[in-house]
């Protein structure tokens, strides 16, 4: 017995190091947001006290330099909006291409699912110059590219669990003179509720942290930036770097991502293992 | 039922379509075409045959080294991200309290996306390295090094998850007939656990192997490629032939498609290795 709680308490010390070790970096940068923007390559492991503590002058010159709040809301509109559209629109189209048999529908469900696989770099160029002149340079036109390239995962996932559901209830449902998209959204879109969470969450993950794509459609001179493109501009742009503001806006940058994960950490770990398993 | 569906295409498939189009049929072929011309945009394309490819896989050499140094960080994290992640999803099954919360926390860093990431790590080693009065674009090693930690502090915690969801999976009879039969704990993790945790170690290591290759936003923010773009991984070279300076866009396209065939490749392979491993069972 003595052995076991010998091991066990080893087993604690080590979580308890990994702990650590996982949250440093967090701390770190929570750490130095408060501290003077000169104190910081010298002094980046002290408490910020004394002569040090900053207050929150680089959180006020950070929001100043970067419009962080304005880019925040932008990303969570692009982010709720893509979404909406993806469970929306993807759904139905992997329910239309699993139930309707033929070669149309199976090559369209194999070029979604070939989308997958072909790296942004490969289409980047093209794709901005099209946005461009479609005029998709704005928020709308990124939900409509973020339903493009979220349609491969997505419909895949959808025709995965649409495949599992049993015709004849869509058949009795027909039968008692539903519409095909009164059948749809009565009798199968409730049904698909735990792939939609997953597909959800996936694309939530994917679009609220995605830098490349927005930066190249929406650019740095529009007011649609989101937050990965103006913690990018921070850096990129200004000579001498203001250290204390990238931190205090570092640390900002992260608090929506913690509190959503408190709030749906239960969905946000199912919905990765369910999306890891079947992608 | 079928027929009455059919009618119904514009509305079920047309949305998604349309914006499919726009974001990936219609560039992908666009792409594949450019790739053999010489272009600044999309309008003044000039066919020049395979002239891009040989220009990026011969006299522009950096993107050999790119896939060199790609490969490496790839072979490195994936060996290492999983070994940790595995060790430490053992840990976290052999039901002891206060599990729950470590999961937790471990997990948080995957939900942090790239750029941020990259930037909180570039300031933690620049700290670090101030003592020693360096800083992580001036040498190669720091900045490799420091993209290998990167990624296992990203992944680890995502890895995790998915292995302790195999391990459960495993039925108790299974570790308890061993434990019987006298097997001991390193037995039992060697002949049973990981036999029955396979499906996850393919999922695992394929997924730290596609996300170790594309790397793009960890790169850009944590060395931007410096020093002399000796840490310049493939997908951060083919964006600046592109962007980086002007008239290179064909050779970027070029890169770009060959990039393409290298994860289909990588991805084709995975497909067959796990329907084998599917078979098999």
């Amino acid at each position: 017995m003595t052995k076991r709680k010998k091991s066990n308490l080893l087993i604690y010390v080590i979580l308890c190091i990994v702990t650590v070790v996982v949250l440093f970096p967090l701390y770190f940068i929570i750490l130095n947001s408060f501290k003077g923007k000169f104190f910081i390559s010298k002094q980046p492991f002290e408490l910020p006290t004394g002569k040090l503590f900053a207050g929150i002058t680089n959180y006020v010159n950070g929001l100043e330099r970067t419009g962080l709040i304005q880019a925040a809301g932008w990303s969570l509109f692009i982010t709720i909006a893509s979404v909406a559209f993806i469970i929306l629109f993807t759904s139905m189209t992997a329910y239309y291409l699993t139930r309707v048999k033929g070669k149309t529908t199976s090559v369209l469900y194999y070029l979604f699912v070939f989308s997958m696989v072909v790296p942004f770099q490969m289409v980047m160029f093209t794709m901005t110059d099209l946005a461009d002149k479609f005029h998709l340079r704005n928020p709308l036109g990124m939900c409509i590219l973020y339903l493009g390239f979220g349609a491969g995962l997505s419909v895949f996932m959808f025709a995965g669990f649409v495949k599992s559901i049993p015709i004849e209830m869509e058949e009795a449902a027909m039968i008692d003179g539903c519409t095909p998209l009164q059948t749809y959204f009565r009798v199968v879109f409730p049904i698909l509720k735990p792939t939609a969470i997953t597909v959800a969450i996936l694309n939530e993950k994917w679009i609220w942290n995605v830098f490349l794509l927005p930066y190249l459609v929406i650019g740095i001179s529009t007011k649609y930036k989101t937050i990965p493109v103006v913690i990018q501009m921070l850096v990129g742009t200004n000579g001498n770097k203001d250290m204390g503001a990238l931190m205090a806006m570092l640390v900002l940058s992260v608090v929506p991502i913690i509190i959503f994960y408190m709030t749906c950490q239960k969905y946000i770990i199912e919905g990765v293992v369910a999306g890891a398993v079947k992608g | 039922m079928q027929k009455t569906l059919k009618r119904y295409f514009p509305i079920f498939v047309l949305p998604t379509l349309i914006a499919f189009a726009f974001a990936f049929i219609i560039p992908f072929i666009e792409g594949v075409y450019l790739s053999f011309c010489r272009f600044t945009t999309v309008g003044n394309a000039q066919w020049v045959g395979l002239e891009n490819y040989t220009k990026a896989l011969t006299s522009q050499s950096d993107f050999v080294y790119s896939f060199g140094i790609t490969t490496l960080f790839t072979v490195i994290s994936v060996v290492t991200v999983n070994v940790l992640a595995f060790c430490i999803a053992l840990l976290l099954t052999r039901k002891l309290k206060g599990t729950n919360f470590f999961r937790t926390v471990f997990f948080l860093p995957n939900l942090i996306g790239g750029i941020v990431l990259g930037y909180t790590w570039q300031q933690m080693i620049n700290a670090i390295l101030f003592r020693y009065g360096t800083t992580i674009v001036s040498q190669f090693r720091y900045g490799f090094i420091g993209l290998i930690v990167l990624i296992n502090w990203q992944l680890i915690g995502y890895m995790m998850i998915i292995y302790i969801a195999g391990l459960q999976n495993i039925p108790t009879e299974l570790i308890e007939a061993a434990k019987i039969d006298g097997a001991t704990g390193w037995q039992t993790l060697r002949k049973v656990k990981i036999p029955m945790v396979m499906p996850s170690i393919t999922i695992c290591v394929f997924l730290t192997l596609s996300n170790s290759f594309k790397l793009f936003d960890q790169n850009l923010s944590l060395t931007a490629g410096a020093p002399m773009h000796k840490t310049e991984m493939l997908a951060l070279n083919i964006y600046q032939t592109f962007y980086g300076k002007v008239g290179q866009e064909g050779i970027g396209q070029a890169k770009a498609v060959l990039f393409f065939i290298v994860v289909t490749a990588i991805t084709v392979i995975q497909l067959y290795v796990t329907r084998r491993k599917e078979v098999e069972q």
